[in-house]
């Protein structure tokens, strides 16, 4: 085991994969000599070479949609959009073609390209650095959709992302990048897609989380084991194929469930892991179900007091906690 | 920019694009497959026993002439609808677009889940399409950076009319092939309208092949109901791309004899005039009076082939109209892979 923060997982996991198997090539903004904006393609041009590590025009649409066609003919691309907030040029390449052309081609064609982006706020980037628009991708089948909240987890979920053999969007929390840190295996560990972590075990609120969000719950989970509340916080780290079998499982066990995410709550996958609890768990339920998020508004604004008001934290779950604890 | 406006399919020409005469009988005889099949599906459509048909008639000379230029299974092909003909070159058949017509199981471009003129096919490196224009262009683009990865010589052939050209993709794709010098040949049927929308709509220039300038690559402009002048414009391009030296925009200017697809009239924005003498140049009959004119085809070779391609065709539509049409649950398939 290494200790690595979340971004050098990130890093170490396209280094690996791009040393096992030559089709393997990144591409996008800033990626080669600077090794992107956030650092996290540094030194992949320097070792693998300007063929394998590709500094694109500014153009998300063609990024991903180079990549499609790469992906077609052999290669297995990984397109970085430099934030999640940029990524809405690409989309009809993403909804329409990506997502679509195993199905629209009945099998014969399948596109196997990962497209990375940096997402979430507390970071001072205001509306267009800030946001966490997962839910739209959520909602398009042929589409995966990964957010890793530890660094293991980083590493585990972009190789399975890459040797998958469809699209995959894999979501990086920005503010996690170099503020969690953690163990990494050695080996050729692969997180299944598909399959949620059980952060924390108990058996009083289930609470369902992705990305930085899981820290500050287990962060809120330990202010109520003092007093008495086990919380089982569940990491959905896939939110496309949701873990159905393990939602269902802690519902039924805690009969309290609270979803939290960073984005607004709206058609959002704090809204589909409600339905799913719903639908599945009503017979075992205490209370109803509680969802917290972001509020309903364009963006994470950027002065200070309207960023924090945006933003969750530890102490906003736990009071949320508390409320649904008591209820 | 080069004009390559040469008198159409001179003995001469021909020679000098490098085509025999049993090249050139079939270059005539795969245009008159095209329109045949095309017109075929028409009258399926207006017997409504086909819900939906779109047209490459008056497209047939370019078409046929660019894609005689590639190698069919290495080179890649990301075409748009109405690109009939290109597919019927590269190696598909009239069944199979017949199989797509009538919407049966067996069609290879999707299994008819999509509309027909979707074309893809894996077998012959034909890049499945979906409806949104001009997103192909990227994926010729990637392909022709896959190829340029690993060291393969293999060109990415895209095509759309110019209407499409309007939107981000065509710029995005041809400046991302230009900066990364990719083998892209990106041909641009110019028929003059966007469904109902004329050229001059579309674009200030009455040239699309001129953007190429700001792209820093080769545009070229030929005439496209000439499929020998169209043959010797891609093969160039396919020649610099192989040769590593970057894309290239051909642009062919060709008439559409036909409404938009089954489901348009053209009649409310297309002078009758116009069209007239459009067809009075149909290439096809163009191209059928210059081999005759030559000697290429003797009397009696066009009904002959004529005759050939409608016993293929028939053939054709009675065994996919045997076809077994796709069962209901089969729309859960292949979403992911297994």
């Amino acid at each position: 085991m290494a200790t690595m923060t979340y971004i050098e997982a990130i890093r170490s996991a396209m280094r690996d994969e791009m040393e096992r198997d030559e089709r393997v090539i990144v591409m996008g903004e800033d990626v080669g000599v600077k090794g992107g904006v956030f650092k996290a393609t540094e030194g992949l041009q320097k070792e693998f070479g300007e063929m394998r590590v590709i500094d694109t025009p500014l153009a998300e649409s063609a990024i991903v949609g180079v990549a499609i066609g790469a992906a077609i003919n052999g290669l297995l691309p990984i397109a970085e959009i430099q934030f999640q907030d940029f990524i809405m040029p690409a989309v009809d390449q993403i909804v329409s073609e990506a997502a679509k052309i195993r199905y629209r081609s009945n099998n014969d064609f399948h596109v196997p390209m990962v497209v990375r982006a940096p997402f979430g706020g507390g970071v001072h980037g205001a509306l267009y650095h800030s946001q966490s628009n997962e839910a739209m991708f959520c909602h398009v089948p042929g589409l995966k959709v990964v957010v890793p909240s530890t660094p293991a987890d980083a590493k585990g979920l972009l190789r399975a992302a890459i040797r998958d053999p469809d699209p995959v969007l894999y979501f990086e929390h920005k503010r996690a990048y170099r503020l969690i840190k953690g163990e990494v295996p050695e080996g050729d560990e692969v997180t299944p897609i598909g399959t949620a972590r059980v952060a924390r075990e108990g058996a009083d609120i289930a609470v369902f989380t992705y990305g930085l969000m899981t820290h500050f719950c287990l962060d809120a989970a330990d202010k109520l084991a003092g007093d008495g509340f086990e919380c089982e916080v569940v990491d959905l780290r896939t939110l496309r194929p949701l873990d159905r079998e393990q939602i269902v499982a802690s519902g039924r066990k805690c009969g309290k469930v609270l979803v939290v995410q960073e984005a607004n709550l709206a058609v959002s996958v704090a809204s589909e892991v409600a339905a799913i609890v719903a639908e599945e768990c009503f017979e075992y339920l205490d209370a109803p179900v509680m969802r917290l998020g972001g509020p309903e508004i364009p963006g994470v604004p950027f002065s200070p007091p309207l960023e924090e008001f945006y933003m969750l934290t530890p102490a906003k779950i736990e009071t949320a906690l508390r409320k649904l604890a008591a209820y | 920019m080069e004009r390559k406006k040469v008198a159409v399919a001179t003995p001469e020409a021909a020679k000098e694009a490098g085509l025999d005469n049993d090249q050139l009988r079939t270059m005539f005889m795969h245009m008159v497959r095209a329109r045949v099949l095309d017109e075929r599906m028409w009258v399926l459509n207006r017997q409504g026993r086909a819900p939906f048909v779109i047209s490459c008639q008056g497209h047939e000379a370019a078409q046929v002439g660019m894609a005689m230029a590639l190698r069919p299974g290495y080179d890649w092909l990301a075409p748009y609808y109405r690109d009939l003909a290109v597919t019927l070159v590269i190696g598909m058949t009239p069944k199979d677009h017949l199989l797509a017509t009538m919407a049966r199981a067996d069609d290879p471009n999707s299994g008819a889940r999509q509309m027909p003129a979707h074309y893809g096919c894996r077998r012959l490196n034909i890049i499945t399409g979906g409806s949104p224009v001009a997103t192909q262009v990227l994926h010729a683009a990637g392909a022709a950076l896959a190829a340029k990865v690993r060291g393969e010589d293999a060109v990415a052939f895209t095509s759309l009319g110019e209407g499409s050209t309007s939107e981000g993709d065509f710029h995005e794709g041809l400046n991302f092939a230009a900066v990364h010098h990719l083998p892209l040949i990106c041909v641009v049927e110019n028929n003059g309208f966007a469904i109902s929308v004329p050229w001059n709509k579309q674009m200030p220039l009455k040239d699309v092949a001129e953007r190429a300038h700001g792209y820093g690559m080769p545009g070229v402009i030929v005439d496209g109901g000439d499929p020998v002048a169209c043959y010797a414009a891609m093969k160039q391009a396919v020649e610099r791309g192989r040769r590593g030296e970057g894309p290239t925009l051909i642009e062919a200017k060709v008439a559409r004899l036909t409404p938009h697809s089954s489901d348009d009239d053209d009649r409310i924005y297309k002078p009758r005039e116009e069209l007239a003498e459009e067809k009075k140049h149909d290439c096809v009959l163009r191209f059928r009076t210059t081999l005759e004119e030559s000697g290429v085809l003797a009397p009696g070779d066009a009904e002959e082939m004529r005759a050939e391609v409608m016993r293929e065709i028939d053939k054709a539509l009675q065994e996919a109209e045997a076809a077994p049409l796709p069962s209901p649950e089969s729309a859960m398939l292949h979403v992911y892979g297994e």
